[in-house]
């Protein structure tokens, strides 16, 4: 391509993204533009597929039927998400066998939230509460994203996480307003799962060079910061309303602005957790592997008796 | 330093140090793609609502279903394969659908009528 033309596309492309408009899988595109999105959009399935074994943990030992049902239908939802996500990868050129080995073998990573344990019950509740509240805050914004195909994967996996965050409340609710075990169940589990909630948005990125392009690429647009202090401004009071104590003595609301000032965020934990320190890394990878060397001899099946039809229609 | 984004939906992730499509894996016999496509309710038309991979169409049919129907989003698939579709080229947009450009006539718009006359 001369590079006349290739200016000519670049301008093309940057005033249909300053223009608020959509780019579309088969539009020429800068070759980083593409990469970002192959690469954040691989790393978000990741987390929704992860994300379904810290849950699937309790669906055995769910208190009753109804939030077995529940958690089932919760747990079926963030794999659907995954399937949207790496569809959504496929329509840029990826291969999806090779990002799921990006996965099974460490290159590509997930989200830090979920190589922690879920202990008990409470935790499912607080997940979903707070993990679920955490990704809406954050793809939200997502579903006017410049790339169609994941802002339109992104309406549909935001309608479903408004399901998964208030099934999540209305069990903490319970089980905040039930026997004094079940309180200090609840409190426990917000203890241990504040702070990492947090971490959810990620430190600071105010001068981060990868943060400034993918905004002026419209695949985001608030600040990690940004996205935190929303979440804190909308969380705090649902805790309020439950009657538990959120885990930070620094925690004060700005009569003047009407947001929370909250304290120092421990970041040597993030880093430690997303290098692989975590407690629970090496389950959550193995059992990925595990799932998906156990089925292959599904995958086969399958290939092999549609090769036989297609045989036998051609016959 | 790594930097990371939250935009990434559930949880922040590395945006540096991570590779993409390296080519590193061998293309394996994946099963085809298949795009999907959904009549919300009797009376509209069937729209395109994303794909997925399945190795016949039966099987395709069913994942569809689980996939984008689990809470009755649906009266009627589709599923057709990928490579059966043929499609306009984005290269070629400008020159593909100029001959519609220039004919602003065929609208209703383009016509004036006469103030306080109506059913025209
Ligand atoms: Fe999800
Ligand atoms: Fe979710």
């Amino acid at each position: 391509m001369s590079e006349q033309l290739q200016a000519e596309f670049q301008a093309a492309f940057q005033a249909e993204v300053d223009a608020d408009g959509r780019i579309e899988p088969r539009d020429w595109m800068p070759d980083g533009y593409r990469r970002t999105l192959v690469r954040q959009i691989a790393q978000h399935a990741h987390s929704e597929i992860i994300g379904m074994q810290p849950e699937g943990n309790w669906i055995t030992r769910a208190p009753s039927l109804r939030r077995k049902c529940i958690l089932v239908a919760k747990v079926q939802d963030e794999a659907g998400h995954g399937l949207y996500l790496y569809s959504a990868a496929e329509t840029l050129g990826a291969d999806r066998d090779e990002l799921l080995d990006l996965l099974h073998t460490g290159r590509q990573k997930y989200s830090t939230i979920f190589n922690y344990p879920t202990t008990s019950w409470a935790d499912v509740a607080a997940i979903g509460w707070l993990v679920d509240g955490a990704a809406i805050m954050n793809q939200v914004p997502l579903t006017r994203c410049s790339y169609g195909p994941y802002a339109r994967a992104m309406t549909r996996v935001c309608k479903e996480e408004s399901f998964h965050q208030r099934q999540g409340f209305e069990a903490m609710t319970v089980l905040a307003n039930g026997t004094p075990a079940q309180r200090q169940m609840a409190q426990d589990a917000l203890d241990r799962w504040w702070w990492p909630s947090l971490m959810m948005f990620g430190p600071s990125d105010g001068d981060s060079p990868n943060s400034a392009q993918s905004m002026a690429w419209g695949i985001k647009r608030f600040s990690n910061d940004e996205l935190r202090q929303r979440f804190v401004d909308a969380t705090v009071p649902q805790a309020e309303h439950l009657g538990l104590t959120v885990p930070d003595p620094e925690l004060r609301l700005d009569p003047e602005t009407g947001s929370y000032a909250f304290g120092e965020i421990d970041w040597t934990e993030f880093y430690a957790v997303m290098k692989g320190d975590g407690p629970c890394n090496r389950d959550r990878v193995r059992n990925r592997v595990a799932a998906h060397e156990d089925g292959a001899w599904v995958r086969e099946a399958a290939a092999a008796y549609a090769d036989k039809q297609a045989r036998r229609a051609a016959a | 330093m790594t930097s990371f984004t939250s935009a990434d939906g559930h949880g922040a992730v590395p945006t540096s140090g991570v590779p993409v499509d390296e080519g590193s894996v061998p293309h394996r016999s994946q099963a085809p793609l298949w795009e999907v496509f959904v009549r919300s309710k009797r009376g509209l038309s069937h729209t395109h609502v994303g794909s997925l991979r399945a190795p016949d169409a039966v099987m395709a049919l069913r994942n569809a279903r689980d996939v984008y129907t689990r809470r009755q989003e649906g009266v009627s698939l589709w599923v057709v394969p990928s490579t059966e579709i043929v499609a306009s080229s984005p290269d070629e947009k400008d020159a593909f659908f100029d001959p519609a450009g220039d004919k602003p006539y065929r609208h209703p718009t383009f016509y004036d009528v006469p103030e306080g006359l109506t059913h025209l």
